[in-house]
């Protein structure tokens, strides 16, 4: 389903805030803050990544100056157990909130409610994006990290990141959203959970495609897609997937993946990086400078969501995916 | 002297290597590769056969986690011909007892002293 916004919500300022690992992120200089620590001296993971959301919303209300009482919505969540961690944050904020669940989808289908919800003149100042955090994040869906479980090159590295932006009405020169497409739940019947890239290529690849095709374009109109976190392989899928199509090697340079791209070269990361906080923090930091620079006038961000739970996993279910997209211009 | 480091390093090898592949190729998980070796070793040595393996390989077959079953299943025969039905329920954790022991000693240790932490070096 694609979304055409007539009164261009647009993205009037973006934060991004990382762990200590995030250092290695060849992103990293586009981060406006790496945390020294990783529970950002809590005492557990999950109050951790609730501070991590907290400092964050405040890098963000700092950089637009503007208070949390004037924010109408937030609108977030992550991956742990009934996303307390972004709900406790969100108690500490103090302002009206949404959780949303679209696994690592959730920074761009938050982006497409705060939009709506600014299309529709219920919004002035909304927040939208997500939050990940490694180590509670391995613990939910894989193993406690103290377990020393091998993982297979396929597998990918939760980032512990965050990123946010605050969605409002257009303002001359501020990137906006122009559309946007509600991804479908998308299930070739992959079921191993430490090959996330595989089976989340096929949701990028419906998603975008329905896109352009609504909208009547083609990938050279954009100056860069840009998938979450399907990573090392799943990129090479989604790619493969487009070359089917007919789709020239020139064309396919344009299509970028934040998780692939996220930790460079180090293959101690095996497929690359993912979370929530993946494409979150390099979406609203790396790629909102490249719109404001100019270098980019045009691009098309899709986040990808593996829709599984360990219990799903364990009693032996397949790993439906999805995945949103924004078309970001400016 | 030198065979029976030979043999400890390729039955030991070829014992991890098993449970390589059950990881990589079978797609199992850890918990899952551990207990079907544990039940395996119990299994061989309940016919007899991991026995002499470990008298050709030496610690090539008690290191690796299915001597803990071949230990568990050696403490309840051996009960059992001492105390019969009795013998199998309390000979099973009397020669396996120091292991548990230990895992749970060491791992309290381990739990006091350190944090654990996500990181790659």
């Amino acid at each position: 389903m694609v979304i055409v916004f007539r009164q261009k919500p647009a993205i009037l300022a973006c934060a991004a805030v990382a762990g200590p690992l995030e250092k290695r992120s060849v992103f990293f200089s586009y981060f406006d803050k790496v945390l020294e620590d990783e529970r950002v001296y809590e005492q557990t993971n999950e109050k951790g990544q609730m501070a991590l959301v907290r400092e964050t919303c405040k890098v963000l209300l700092e950089k637009a100056k503007v208070k949390n009482l004037d924010i109408d919505y937030l609108l977030s969540g992550d991956l742990v157990n009934q996303m307390t961690p972004t709900s406790f944050a969100a108690r500490e904020l103090a302002v009206s909130f949404i959780g949303l669940f679209s696994a690592c989808a959730t920074s761009i289908s938050s982006v497409i409610v705060a939009s709506l919800l600014t299309e529709v003149g219920a919004s002035n100042l909304a927040i939208a994006g997500a939050a990940s955090h490694h180590n509670s994040t391995e613990r939910q869906f894989r193993y406690p990290i103290d377990y020393g479980a091998q993982k297979p090159a396929t597998a990918q590295w939760t980032v512990t990141a965050a990123g946010y932006v605050l969605v409002g009405q257009y303002v001359d020169g501020s990137p906006y959203i122009a559309a946007a497409t509600v991804g479908k739940v998308i299930d070739y019947g992959q079921t191993d959970p430490f090959h996330m890239g595989a089976a989340m290529a096929p949701a990028a690849y419906q998603t975008i495609t329905d896109h352009l095709k609504q909208r009547g374009q083609k990938i050279a109109d954009y100056d860069a897609i840009f998938t979450g976190d399907l990573g090392t392989y799943g990129l090479k899928i989604l790619k493969a997937m487009f070359a089917e199509d007919g789709i020239g090697q020139e064309d396919l340079k344009i299509i970028r993946d934040a998780g692939e791209e996220y930790y460079g070269e180090d293959k101690r990361f095996q497929a690359g990086a993912s979370g929530a906080g993946c494409s979150a923090s390099v979406f609203f930091s790396y790629v909102d400078l490249q719109l404001k620079t100019g270098r980019y006038q045009k691009v098309l961000l899709v986040a990808t969501g593996a829709l599984l739970s360990p219990l799903s996993y364990q009693q032996g279910q397949s790993i439906p995916c999805t995945a949103h997209a924004i078309e970001v211009c400016v | 002297m030198i065979f029976s480091f030979l043999f400890a390093f390729v039955v030991g090898g070829l014992i991890c290597v098993v449970g390589q592949l059950m990881l990589d190729v079978g797609k199992l998980t850890p918990g899952h590769t551990l207990s079907t070796l544990v039940v395996v070793g119990a299994i061989l040595d309940g016919f007899g056969l991991y026995e002499p393996l470990i008298d050709l390989a030496g610690a090539g077959a008690t290191v690796p986690i299915t001597s803990f079953g071949n230990s568990l299943t050696h403490g309840a025969l051996a009960e059992a011909e001492k105390h019969g039905l009795v013998g199998v329920l309390t000979g099973m954790f009397e020669v396996t007892s120091s292991g548990i022991s230990a895992a749970i000693l060491f791992g309290f240790i381990g739990a006091l002293l350190f944090r654990s932490k996500g990181t790659i070096d």
